[in-house]
Parts: structure tokens; C-alpha cells; sequence
């Protein structure tokens, strides 16, 4: 099964690029350990940098800031590719960001 | 037509539907699918067993027939589709047929007479299907009241109707409930096994906490309740059982079937003829049922003697302590203090320190009972749980401070859910006003309640 993890932080504390690196490296290989494929992923700015749009009765409404005002926000994405959602859950545990963010792990819809 | 034939198909239905189901989702993955199959074959059963006799072994009968079910349905929506997934799981069906899990055709007239012995890898094949099913139903990706509610529909076949009245919740929202969760299991991809060795322990004490959520669900309902609630303390001890007989390694399986066990076997003495609650101290002890408190006892003994203690273990042996004191005056509260201070060093709670203290004002007297009640309600940590001032107004009415002890009445009085326990605070707070006699503690009440096992 394919699966997005969204993972989420409080943009509080973010660590350097090369931590960020090195985390990610033993993460990915952890995923292939499991004999789960990563196939891909992006780090995102933070949310600050968000602008929203939306089109209502054909006019399209800009605005600043992400689409919901929480305390966790996005701060990317990896899709995964394994057996089961037990799997899956692992694989999000030992993401660097698990520890005091929070990963949400969505099945991806396939036909 | 004989009631024998009706009476046996009802007692392979409590025996066996959680198993023909378990086996069926094994097969087809499917759980609607292995729900209807497993239905087709009891209403099966009830007309071949009156023609052709109950079968020597009615499970395996049953779930061939719900295979055989299944099969032909399969078959049908084959046609035509001929979907690949189907048909693979097609021939693992025929496959299991040839396996040995079955025996006898189901509609031949051989099918009374099978083999009587079963083969142990089919036994086994089978206890591991209903263990996967246990851990599938009790994952912690679905809503814990959709655990509750596919435990007792999937495994211990209580209707949908059944399940909406036991939570007292509309039949519709039940449905919904099932029909969600079945969804989300197999779109999010929860897998149908059992945990591996990494995940088993945490996942094992999801599922005792599911069992006991259900046994205290039925256990709180007054008699005079709905029979179907009262009737979920019987549904959880069958299902800790099986638990027991399938994860016989397992302490805590065995801790908690003993908790249960030691709880219901007192449950006929908790209230009175009026449907009040009667305390610890004044329940009649020739009503506790005496099979029930040596089958409990036993148990926990064989479980603690493997040296693998934990929080239904101690809760057990609280448990015990008072059931198997002669008299209410013969309680070893020494004893029950030192199982408690152990209890919230594994399970940390408010709750057990609140029965932690009531243990200590026995044990030592009140006044040191009352200090820890004391820094407990200082805490904040159990404001709106009514426990707590009733401890505390039982402690101060023994003090004799009959004044203080009113008002802590008033105050458990306020927070009660229920009207049995606010009769009982009503009587007490009535005594105290009258700065009367009467020397019972309504506090143990409170001993073991739900969720002290965290």
C-alpha cells in the first residue's frame, strides 16, 4: 500500500539543514531495511510563507497564512510504499520529527 | 423438531461464530463477506442438524458450510468480472477445504459422522485466526468505541441491535460505527495478524484494555438494567478466557480474566433489594459466589507465580484480598496497602492513590488516611470525581468532625452520576447531620473501579 505522511511540528524549534540531513539519511535507509520503498518527499517552508486561495461564485480569494490556524503544522511530506499500516506506523515512528512532532499517516487513494 | 437441535445451534453459535468469522476473514479478507457466510451457515445448521443430527465436531461443520458459502458466492461474482484477486482467493478456499480444517460435506449425509479427531495444526490454525482477529478489532488506529463494538459483533456475535442497546446509543449509529470501521481497515490497511514479538506487548494490553472496558460497561449496569448490558460482564470474561487459552503465556491475560472473575463473583451482593448500593463492609459474603473466588484465585496464583507481575495481576490480587476474607474485619489491608503502593508504580493514577489512601486509613486509621485524601484533593487531580469527597466525608465522619464530613457529603452528593450512589451519599449525609452512629465505609466502592488498570 502507498501511503502519504504528513509530518507535522509547532515550527518552534527547527534544527540545522545538515541535522535535518543526517536524520533524514538513516531514516530512509531504515524504510528500506523494513523492505518498505520511500518514493519520495519534500520539506516545506515555513508556514509563515503560506498563502491560501480559494474560488467562491467564480472569484478567486487570496490570503495570507495556511488554510487553518493550528499550533501543529505542516512541515512536509514523505510517500512510502509497504505492506500494511503496522508498517507504515513504524516507519513514521522512527522519523526524526516524530519525536516531538506529531507524522499523520494517510492511505493514498489508488483506482 | 426437537428444542435439542435448536439449543445445539445455540450453543455452537456462542461457541463458535467468533471462530467461523475469524477463519472466513482468513480466507477472503472480506469481512462483510465472512459476517454473512457465518450467518448462512447457523440458519444452515438449523435445518441440516434437525434432518441429518448435530455433527460430531459443529464448528468444523460450520465452517465448511460458511466456506462453501462463500465459495458459491465468490464464484457468482466471478462471472463475468473474473477479477485475479478473486480468484486467487477463490482457490484458497478450495484449498482449505482439502486442508483439514474440515470434515464431511456440508450438505452429505455423512456430515453427522465425521472423524472425531481432530488434527492439531487445524485446531491451532484456527485459535491463531480468532488471535488475529482479537488484535485486528482492537487496533489502536480505530476509535476505541469501534473496538468495543467489532469485538463484540465480529468475535462474540452480538447483533448490531444488541450492541446499540448495550452502549445505549440509537441502532443507526451502531451500524455506522461497524460499517466505518470495517471500512477503515481495509482502506488504511490494518493488517489482519497478530502484532509481532517489538509490538505484541503494547498491543497486548490494548486488547485487555478493550475486555475490561466491556466487563465494567456490563459490571456498572444495575440489575434491573437492560439484560443485554448487564450481559457484556459474561461476553468479556468469555472473550478473557479465550484470550487465556489462546496466549496461555501471557500474565496479564490470566491477571485480568482472575480481576473479572473476583469482581462478578460478588456482583449479586453490591446491591440490595432496592437496587442501593451496599458497601464492602456490609455486603452479605454467603452470597459472593464461591466457585467463582476460587477460580479467580487460582489463576492469579498460577500467573504470579511466573514473576511477571502487572497492573491487572495486582488489581487481582487486590481483589482477592477482600474476597477471600472471612469477615470484613478479617481484610489484611496491610497486605492490600503494599499491593496498592506497587500499583501506582507500575500504572500511575489519581484513582489508585484515591484507593491507596482509603487501604491506609484501614490499615493505620483514619487520620493518616485523611492526610493523603488530602493532598490528593489538593492536587486538582479528581475534581469532578465524586469518590473522592465520599472518601474523604467517611474519613471525617470516623474522626468524628460530623460537621466537615456533611459537607464533603454535599460535595460527592453534587458530582454522582448515578441514583443509586446518590441515595447512598443522601443516607450518609443524612447520618452526619445527625452526627449519628453507623460505622460502614462507603469509600471502597471505589476499590478497582474502571480504568484504575490505566
Amino acid at each position: 500500500m502507498k501511503y502519504a505522511l504528513l509530518i507535522c511540528d509547532d515550527e518552534s524549534g527547527r534544527s540545522g539543514a545538515e541535522d535535518i540531513a543526517r536524520g533524514h539519511a538513516t531514516w530512509t535507509a531504515y524504510i528500506e531495511s523494513r523492505g518498505a520503498v520511500f518514493l519520495g518527499g519534500v520539506r516545506l517552508r515555513p508556514s509563515e510563507d503560506a498563502t491560501s486561495v480559494r474560488t467562491r461564485a467564480g472569484e478567486v480569494m487570496i490570503s495570507d497564512g495556511p488554510f487553518v490556524e493550528t499550533k501543529e503544522q505542516i512541515g512536509g511530506f514523505a510517500l512510502i510504499e509497504c505492506a500494511d499500516l503496522d508498517t507504515a506506523a513504524d516507519i513514521a515512528s522512527r522519523h526524526p520529527y516524530a519525536a516531538h512532532g506529531v507524522i499523520e499517516i494517510r492511505p493514498v487513494l489508488e483506482p | 423438531m426437537s428444542d435439542e437441535v435448536g439449543a445445539a445451534v445455540g450453543r455452537a453459535f456462542r461457541q463458535e461464530w467468533g471462530q467461523v468469522v475469524a477463519t472466513l476473514i482468513g480466507l477472503t479478507g472480506d469481512w462483510d463477506l465472512a459476517e454473512e457466510c457465518a450467518q448462512d451457515a447457523f440458519a444452515l445448521a438449523l435445518e441440516k442438524w434437525r434432518r441429518d443430527g448435530v455433527p460430531h465436531r459443529p464448528g468444523a461443520w460450520l465452517t465448511t458450510a460458511a466456506r462453501h458459502r462463500a465459495i458459491d458466492r465468490l464464484r457468482r461474482e466471478a462471472v463475468g468480472a473474473a477479477k485475479l484477486r478473486e480468484a486467487g482467493i477463490l482457490a484458497g478456499l478450495e484449498q482449505a477445504g482439502t486442508a483439514g480444517t474440515a470434515a464431511g460435506g456440508v450438505g452429505g449425509a455423512g456430515s453427522a459422522a465425521e472423524e472425531p479427531a481432530e488434527d492439531e495444526a487445524a485446531v491451532s490454525g484456527v485459535a491463531d485466526d480468532r488471535l488475529r482477529l482479537i488484535f485486528t478489532c482492537c487496533h489502536p488506529a480505530l476509535p476505541l468505541e469501534a473496538r468495543v463494538a467489532l469485538t463484540l459483533r465480529t468475535l462474540a456475535g452480538l447483533t448490531t441491535p444488541e450492541i446499540a442497546r448495550a452502549f445505549l446509543v440509537p441502532e443507526a449509529t451502531m451500524a455506522q460505527r461497524l460499517v466505518r470501521a470495517k471500512r477503515k481497515i481495509r482502506n488504511a490497511g490494518i493488517p489482519y495478524r497478530v502484532p509481532d514479538a517489538a509490538l505484541l506487548p503494547g498491543r497486548t494490553s490494548g486488547v485487555l484494555g478493550v475486555l475490561y472496558l466491556l466487563f465494567n460497561e456490563g459490571y456498572a449496569a444495575s440489575s434491573g438494567a437492560d439484560l443485554v448490558r448487564r450481559g457484556l460482564t459474561a461476553e468479556a470474561i468469555r472473550l478473557a478466557r479465550l484470550l487465556t487459552r489462546l496466549m496461555p503465556d501471557d500474565c496479564e491475560a490470566a491477571g485480568l480474566l482472575a480481576l473479572m472473575l473476583l469482581h462478578e463473583a460478588r456482583h449479586a451482593a453490591r446491591l440490595d433489594a432496592a437496587g442501593d448500593l451496599v458497601t464492602l463492609t456490609e455486603q452479605d459474603r454467603t452470597r459472593w459466589d464461591a466457585d467463582r473466588i476460587a477460580e479467580g484465585v487460582g489463576l492469579l496464583r498460577a500467573a504470579m507465580e511466573r514473576g511477571r507481575p502487572g497492573p491487572y495481576q495486582i488489581q487481582a490480587a487486590i481483589v482477592a484480598c477482600h474476597a477471600t476474607a472471612a469477615s470484613a474485619g478479617e481484610t489484611d489491608w496491610e497486605q492490600i496497602v503494599a499491593l496498592y503502593g506497587h500499583l501506582v508504580e507500575l500504572a500511575p493514577s489519581p484513582v489508585i492513590e484515591l484507593n491507596r489512601a482509603v487501604a491506609v486509613a484501614m490499615a493505620e486509621g483514619p487520620a493518616a488516611g485523611l492526610e493523603l485524601l488530602d493532598a490528593l484533593r489538593e492536587s486538582g487531580a479528581l475534581a469532578r470525581y465524586y469518590l473522592l469527597p465520599a472518601a474523604r466525608a467517611d474519613l471525617l465522619r470516623r474522626l468524628d468532625r460530623p460537621a466537615e464530613a456533611a459537607d464533603a457529603y454535599r460535595e460527592a452528593l453534587a458530582l454522582a452520576a448515578t441514583d443509586s450512589e446518590r441515595r447512598f451519599l443522601a443516607r450518609r449525609l443524612a447520618e452526619a447531620e445527625g452526627a449519628g452512629e453507623g460505622e460502614a465505609e462507603g469509600a471502597e466502592e471505589g476499590e478497582a473501579e474502571p480504568g484504575a488498570g490505566g
